[in-house]
């Protein structure tokens, strides 16, 4: 048993609002410089729909994560490490994601609007942050926001391919449901295998994925190499880039910055501890339905003592353990089991788990008689057999089983808690068909409903005083060489000479007009 | 010194290049490490890079060890083997030039595309265009006065002055003489190539240095621990 701790997140998926705050605070934070413009560590994108990078799903197309070769051991789906020098894939990656994939980042010619009088109206055309040229805009970020313009797209949904219906998407019938994506911070991370510099690694500590910048050599392969679209190439630094779970403030006991600003509190971050020496044969697993259920298998019970003497053992430190054992994550993913991991089919042992949203369920059974009879919720989930496929095929490899069993619970929990806030009867003992009982349906209730700051967030401060040498970290702040990280620009010329840098009172004027912030 | 130029440029204007190119390269690895990086535009183009980039590398490690046969193998070693000269001329032209086309089709497709391309030209330095004007260039004097002088000047063999001076520079005791017969564009060749030197540690060319072969034998999954008191 090689035990190891690991920071890890759920979202329940049945709250976000879709509101992007998240993925605008992030930007703020991490990727809000010259050559990160359309990086979006943190995005949410709206499913049934393409997302981001479009079909980022589709691994027949950018071949990422692991499959398992003919004598049944994982393998990269982008080729062994000897396949990939043998056919040059290091002059030319063929499976890498292009910009248009994401989208070319723009601004707008504000400029022109401030212009003297003319006789029309002057517009601001979007303009390419990258070549400054005009642009004519065809894709962006979230582009399908909402199902918009879905009818053009949704059908290229990977998952609706892959559980074969035509999804309609009229009103009626549609549904409908966000995803917020973040870096998975694997316990089997396919980015850390593909990198032949050794520049990404999983930090030992808290399991958290890091590019050593120093290190990168921009050969691409960790893009390729995350079947989640994860790591983005800057332009600017030719280097790999990724989201940090904002290890900075982690290591502080603080929430990452997109946990923290989520308007819909649906994120959870807790610690986790697995056994490392089991992670590659579980990842084996030849059945891709099982595979959720093989990385549960991972996962050490906190309250084990025998667990938690050879977590001392190991050197991880008290705080750490009392952590885990105090972990919303273990609660909702291992005792509760309504957590599940993104596509586990990929065999990369993701840590960041969603709760399956009732939404789409509800959605379609409001209308009917729900106000009379809330109990028809349970065939209801029955009958959506689109949406629970749907839902099997993001986040159990297709295991529709657990889905549903996860799904009843939280109907089963909403009807017991508004029986009991109305004053009515419950029956306690249908508690008992969902697996709860009432002591633990008010749990998570908590959990989930009221969800408390210090309830969704469980983080036990990093103990750099035992570290040998922190002198070396003073100061330093993440992307030194990033030429280029604050607001105002110090970009080049070609010829290496610094454009005239704007003063504060500048950025202002160009941030701010008639009463309005942007960006 | 009856060729006071001549003399400076076989004898002195090598160290200073080859110089550079150490000094360099200590001291872009030593201090700036974070800036060694293999400058990929791949993200913003894709299918002309697919082109010009495995021609142009392929042709190049071809070409590279072409040159070390050619400069370090005396000739007095394959006369030895009972190699005859038309022989190891015809696989050399064959070899070389096989090479050198792949190169020369890779760089004109990767300097188009550099030039025409406006995401990439925009996003360029004015070392990626310098870098790639001068791989051109080289190779193209490379090409000809392989090719043009083996036409023109059947009776010149590089290996018994060019190379013998070659390997002289590596012993410090290149005698500048032995170059001066040589036709204008070997010589042109020469003096860019080693131009090429003193500047590769200065630009995007100092990835050739970053080659990965620790990967083949690593373990796939790296952790990193902060060393503990
Ligand atoms: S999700 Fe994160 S840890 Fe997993 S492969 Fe992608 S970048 Fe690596
Ligand atoms: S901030 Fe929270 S609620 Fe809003 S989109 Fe992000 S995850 Fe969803």
């Amino acid at each position: 048993m090689k035990i190891k701790a690991q920071i890890s997140m759920v979202l329940n998926l049945d709250k976000c609002i879709g509101c992007h705050t998240c993925s605008v605070t992030c930007k703020n934070t991490w990727t809000n410089r010259p050559g990160a413009e359309y990086m979006w560590f943190n995005n949410v994108e709206t499913k049934p729909g393409v997302g981001y990078p479009k079909g980022w799903e589709d691994e027949d197309h950018y071949r990422g994560g692991w499959h398992l070769n003919q004598k049944g051991h994982l393998e990269l789906v982008a080729g062994s490490k000897l396949n990939k020098i043998a056919l040059g894939k290091i002059f030319y990656n063929p499976d890498m994601p292009e910009l248009d994939d994401y989208y070319e980042p723009w601004t707008y010619d504000y400029q022109t609007l401030f212009s003297p009088e003319k006789k029309h109206q002057p517009v601001a055309r979007a303009k390419s942050q990258l070549t400054g040229q005009p642009m004519d805009l065809k894709w962006g970020p979230n582009w399908d926001d909402d199902l918009a313009g879905s009818s053009e797209t949704m059908q290229d949904d990977p998952n609706i391919k892959k559980i074969q219906t035509e999804i309609k998407t009229n009103f009626e019938d549609a549904f409908m449901m966000y995803l917020p994506r973040l870096c998975e911070h694997c316990l089997n991370a396919p980015c850390v295998s593909s990198c032949p510099s050794g520049a990404m690694y999983k930090r030992d500590e808290d399991g958290i994925v890091l590019v050593d910048q120093e290190k990168c050599r921009g050969w691409r392969f960790c893009m390729t190499g995350c079947p989640y679209k994860k790591v983005y190439f800057n332009w600017k630094t030719n280097k790999a880039e990724k989201c940090t779970f904002c290890y900075p403030r982690i290591e502080e006991g603080l929430p990452t910055v997109c946990s923290e600003t989520c308007v819909g509190r649906i994120r959870y971050i807790g610690v986790i501890l697995y056994d490392a020496d089991k992670v590659r044969s579980a990842a084996e697993e030849p059945d891709e339905q099982k595979l959720y259920e093989r990385q549960l298998e991972v996962f050490l019970d906190p309250n084990d003592p025998e667990v938690v003497a050879a977590a001392q053992e190991a050197g991880i430190h008290d705080d750490m353990i009392e952590a885990a054992q105090n972990s919303p994550i273990y609660k909702m993913a291992v005792e509760e089991k309504i957590a599940f991991p993104l596509h586990p089919e990929y065999r990369t042992m993701p840590m960041v788990w969603y709760v399956p949203p009732l939404s789409p369920i509800m959605n379609y059974f409001e209308g009917k008689d729900s106000i009379h009879n809330p109990e028809m919720i349970f065939p209801a989930i029955d009958e959506m057999r689109i949406p629970v496929d749907y839902l099997a095929s993001l986040l159990t490899g297709g295991n529709t089983t657990v889905v549903k069993a996860a799904l009843y619970k939280l109907a089963m929990m909403r009807l017991y808690m508004r029986a009991k806030t109305a004053g009515k009867d419950f029956d306690e003992s249908k508690l008992d068909r969902v697996n709860l009982t009432a002591d633990r349906a008010t749990a998570l209730y908590r959990l989930l409903a009221i969800a408390k700051y210090q309830d969704r967030f469980v983080i036990p401060k990093s103990h750099k005083e035992y570290a040998e040498d922190t002198f070396s970290e003073q100061g330093t702040v993440g992307y030194e060489s990033c030429d280029g990280c604050g607001l105002a620009g110090d970009r080049q010329d070609r010829f290496g000479k610094k454009q005239p840098q704007k003063t504060s009172e500048e950025i202002y004027a160009e941030s701010f007009y008639g009463g309005i912030w942007r960006d | 010194m009856a060729h006071p130029v001549q003399w400076f440029i076989w004898t002195v204007y090598p160290y200073l290049m080859l110089g550079s190119f150490i000094f360099g390269t200590i001291i872009r690895f030593a201090f700036y490490p974070a800036s060694v990086t293999a400058k990929s535009s791949e993200l913003l183009e894709k299918r002309r890079l697919m082109r010009g980039s495995i021609f142009f590398h392929v042709g190049i490690i071809m070409v590279f060890f072409g040159h070390i046969v050619g400069i370090f193998i005396p000739k007095v070693w394959t006369d030895a083997l009972g190699i005859p000269n038309e022989v190891y001329h015809m696989f050399a032209l064959v070899a070389g030039g096989l090479g050198g086309l792949a190169a020369l089709i890779g760089m004109l497709i990767l300097t188009y595309r550099r030039f025409s391309d406006v995401r990439v030209h925009m996003t360029s330095t004015l070392s990626d265009l310098i870098v790639n004007v001068s791989l051109l260039i080289i190779i193209i004097l490379g090409l000809s006065a392989t090719f043009i002088v083996s036409a023109t000047q059947p009776e010149f063999n590089y290996r018994e002055n060019l190379s013998i001076w070659g390997r002289q520079l590596f012993y410090f005791r290149p005698n500048y003489l032995l170059m001066l017969n040589v036709p204008l564009l070997f010589k042109a060749h020469v003096f860019f190539g080693l131009a090429i030197f003193g500047f590769f540690p200065y630009t995007r060319l100092v990835h050739a240095f970053a080659l990965p072969i620790r990967y083949i034998k690593r373990r796939y999954l790296v952790y990193r621990k902060r060393p503990q008191l």
